[in-house]
């Protein structure tokens, strides 16, 4: 038996995400920007995910913009947003939980004149909103928080804060990096008052190398990318066909019977933690009254007196792949910064892992990766580094 | 213009009636290196080796590869006529000096050799005949016999053989005229350098590598297939024999005091290492070890751990400075992929405080403990070895 729970770090595409791409790949891989008929017939797979996600995010096709990926939506998000607007000034608001690929175009733009708050959050993982209010200020032109977090699986009331920060100034940007939350949560950009959302696809069965950043409609951001004008100028650069037919086939997927699916997520959850919370020694973190206001699929467990990433391989020898804190951060040495600021145990920093799901998840995984955690810990606890 | 390399030699030429052995070595290092890259035809001739490269090969590529065979001093790339005859020759000789020095404003001086003792003109006629023609051809050039700023350098044998240019060897002696020993491979920075120089001397070698899973982790196994891979650049196809340590190393954790752990640990590693070297023909081992680089590595602690071993330990950077081995493992191209974060086994249970200055009589009598079992899993482990072929 096999265990994938690592689920947050990437999933597998689903078959007719494959299919699809296939198909573009071999048959119809024209040029979109080719003027002949092939051309044409390419450009409809674009047009045709464009509509499938414009959809799911009730936004208008012209919102939609293709990337490499959630680093590179986020990426574009932060420095075109920064840069077009620092006119009105250079001040921009985030968390201390963000990615890397939010945190690290921010130390750009910090290096760059731009003037950067952190805020922090609560042991939930949560951003404590009078301090991101009191952040705001005059020279305020964007605030960036994560819709949920990638090691944790805290969840942020976006609506609240945008609702927050908008009454404070109204003209400043929210962007939300939403890799983690898209195919989980029903975002609706307008109704949440968001006004730039960045997404991944192979967090939700798609393809790697492939995302989104939604731009609302006269919000105005400057490219990062510059080359042949495809996308209107926005993001140069021969679209990546089959990855976006491939993403709209998972988009259009994953919103179908979603209810269902989210609550088979959350049942998964629940089982995991009820169990793992009989292993002595044990925490898990960022836990909430009700499991139902974190993430459906995310868990993060500390194991006192067991190194992360022995742990994460002796598991791995039973066929249990799941990531030491987060997927991103874990093949550096040093530690995960979201499980400091939501303070965990400095002794317990080392001892995280998180276990993460997705539909294709089920109950037989979850029981026999507790059955082989039962077996493990007490043996692993025996040896210890001193 | 070069079509072929003469390959230049030292201290084989010395070595008497075995000098055959040497150049059959040399001749098959240098087979090796070049098998990816085309059909090459290397030949022993009259204490030269000649290399000519196959249509559309890649100067810069073989030179590279000819750098990394132990055992050559020079590296000339040379043309090749097929006659030997005066006026042809002559003729190469002018046009050799008008492609490869279009600013001929230099000065220079012919060196000759008769291979071919039957050639009409003797050495210094080819000389002075050659420089003669070359003066008039282009009167740009001066001779200068003493100082001169190229020297070209034409050889008669069953063909004419012309060049200048002369590019440095590594040196050392070919792999495979002096026995095979097994190397300790770790993860880090010295073992490779190690392994490096020891084949510099014409050893052939084989691995070991201590995995200690879960505690060290399926990239720490490629890190070190990748070093291994790395260092068979110069000391050809290496074996590989990978030990799982795990049970040996946490008997030896859970029975004996955690401030000597490292130094018993190294024990076993040296049996287990001077077993396999006794199982395979190796006749010595090598370690990366370095006078007092780490606690380990007093003269205490390897007395200590050199105790356990009958075979002979080559340590060839005993006395070496960090910085010196970092530098050679920067030219060796080993450095960037040591130093990937991964644990190695000697890491993961070392103490806060480990002993610097093990006293033999402690340390056995702490080995007693473990006397129950450390045969058995000693045995396991031997058995369960798993071995890859790297190259």
């Amino acid at each position: 038996m096999e265990a994938y729970l690592d689920n947050a770090a990437t999933t597998r595409a689903f078959d007719s995400v494959k299919n699809i791409m296939t198909e573009v790949l071999v048959s119809d891989y024209g040029n979109p920007s080719s003027l002949h008929s092939k051309g044409v017939q390419a450009e409809r797979y674009i047009k045709d995910a464009k509509e499938i996600i414009s959809k799911s995010l009730k936004a208008d096709p012209k919102e939609i913009i293709f990337t490499s990926g959630g680093t590179e939506s986020n990426n574009m998000a932060l420095i075109g947003t920064a840069f077009a607007n620092k006119r009105s000034g250079n001040h921009i608001i985030t968390t201390r939980i963000e990615h890397p690929s939010v945190h690290n175009p921010l130390l750009f733009l910090e290096e760059n004149g731009f003037r950067v708050t952190y805020v922090p959050v609560d042991n939930e993982g949560k951003v404590i909103q009078e301090e991101l209010l009191n952040a705001v200020c005059d020279d305020t032109i964007l605030v960036s928080i994560m819709y949920v977090n990638n090691e944790i699986g805290s969840v942020q009331n976006i609506a609240e804060i945008s609702k927050g920060i908008k009454e404070k100034k109204p003209n400043i940007l929210f962007h939300v990096d939403a890799i983690q939350a898209y195919g989980k949560y029903t975002i609706y950009p307008k109704r949440e008052g968001i006004d730039l959302l960045s997404i991944s696809g192979h967090k939700i069965h798609g393809p790697k190398g492939v995302g989104v950043l939604y731009v609302r409609d006269k919000v105005k951001i400057k490219p990062i990318i510059f080359g042949g004008e495809q996308q209107k100028g926005m993001r140069s650069g021969t679209e990546n066909v089959p990855g976006i037919a491939g993403l709209g086939q998972a988009v259009k997927l994953i919103y179908k019977d979603h209810e269902a699916k989210i609550s088979h997520l959350y049942s998964l959850k629940e089982m995991l933690i009820s169990e793992v919370s009989k292993i002595e020694g044990i925490t898990v973190n960022a836990t909430s009254s009700d499991t139902r206001l974190t993430a459906p699929h995310i868990v993060s467990v500390s194991f006192e007196g067991i190194r992360s990433e022995v742990l994460l391989h002796a598991l791995e020898e039973r066929h249990v792949y799941v990531s030491s804190g987060s997927a991103c951060a874990s093949n550096h040495p040093q530690l995960s910064g979201t499980l400091k600021a939501i303070g965990v145990k400095k002794e317990l920093l080392d001892s995280t892992l998180r276990f993460s799901f997705s539909v294709e998840t089920t109950q037989e995984e979850i029981e026999f990766t507790i059955n082989v955690l039962n077996e493990l810990v007490p043996i692993l606890r025996r040896y210890q580094r001193h | 213009m070069y079509k072929a390399f003469l390959i230049k030699y030292a201290e084989i030429g010395i070595k008497g009636k075995n000098r055959y052995i040497f150049e059959n070595a040399l001749r098959d290092q240098i087979k090796n290196v070049l098998r990816n890259m085309g059909e090459y035809i290397v030949t022993k001739e009259q204490g030269r080796i000649y290399i000519e490269c196959p249509d559309g090969y890649d100067f810069e590529e073989t030179v590279e590869a000819l750098k990394r065979v132990f055992g050559i001093v020079q590296i000339c790339p040379v043309m090749i006529l097929d006659t030997t005859d005066w006026e042809p020759l002559q003729e190469a000789v002018g046009d050799f000096v008008q492609v490869k020095y279009p600013d001929r404003n230099f000065t220079f001086k012919m060196e000759a050799k008769r291979g071919n003792k039957n050639y009409p003109i003797t050495s210094p006629e080819i000389c002075i005949e050659m420089g003669a023609y070359l003066l008039k051809r282009f009167p740009e050039l001066k001779v200068d016999v003493h100082r001169p700023e190229v020297k070209i350098m034409v050889e008669v044998r069953n063909k004419s053989y012309v060049y200048s240019e002369i590019i440095e060897g590594p040196g050392g002696m070919p792999v495979g005229t002096a026995g095979k020993a097994l190397l300790l491979l770790s993860g880090g920075i010295d073992s490779p350098v190690a392994g490096y120089m020891i084949s510099k001397r014409g050893v052939t070698i084989d691995a070991v590598y201590f995995h200690a899973p879960p505690y060290t982790s399926e990239r720490a196994k490629q890190k070190v297939t990748d070093l291994a891979k790395l260092v068979s650049r110069y000391t050809g196809p290496i074996r590989l024999h990978v030990i799982n340590f795990t049970e040996v190393q946490l008997y030896i954790y859970e029975k004996c005091p955690h401030e000597e752990l490292t130094i018993i640990m190294r024990r076993y590693m040296m049996k287990i290492a001077e077993q396999i070297a006794t199982d395979t023909g190796c006749l010595g081992l090598v370690t990366g070890e370095s006078i007092g680089q780490v606690a380990s590595q007093t003269l205490h602690s390897l007395a200590a751990t050199n105790e356990v071993c009958k075979l002979p330990v080559y340590r060839p950077l005993i006395a070496f400075d960090k910085q010196d081995i970092v530098n050679i493992a920067e030219k060796i191209n080993t450095y960037e992929t040591s130093i990937l974060p991964f644990e190695d086994c000697c890491t993961i249970f070392v103490a806060k405080h480990p002993v610097t200055k093990p006293s033999l009589k402690v340390i056995r009598n702490s080995e007693k403990a473990l006397q129950e079992k450390i045969d058995e899993l000693v045995n396991t482990a031997l058995e369960t070895k798993e071995t890859l072929f790297i190259q």
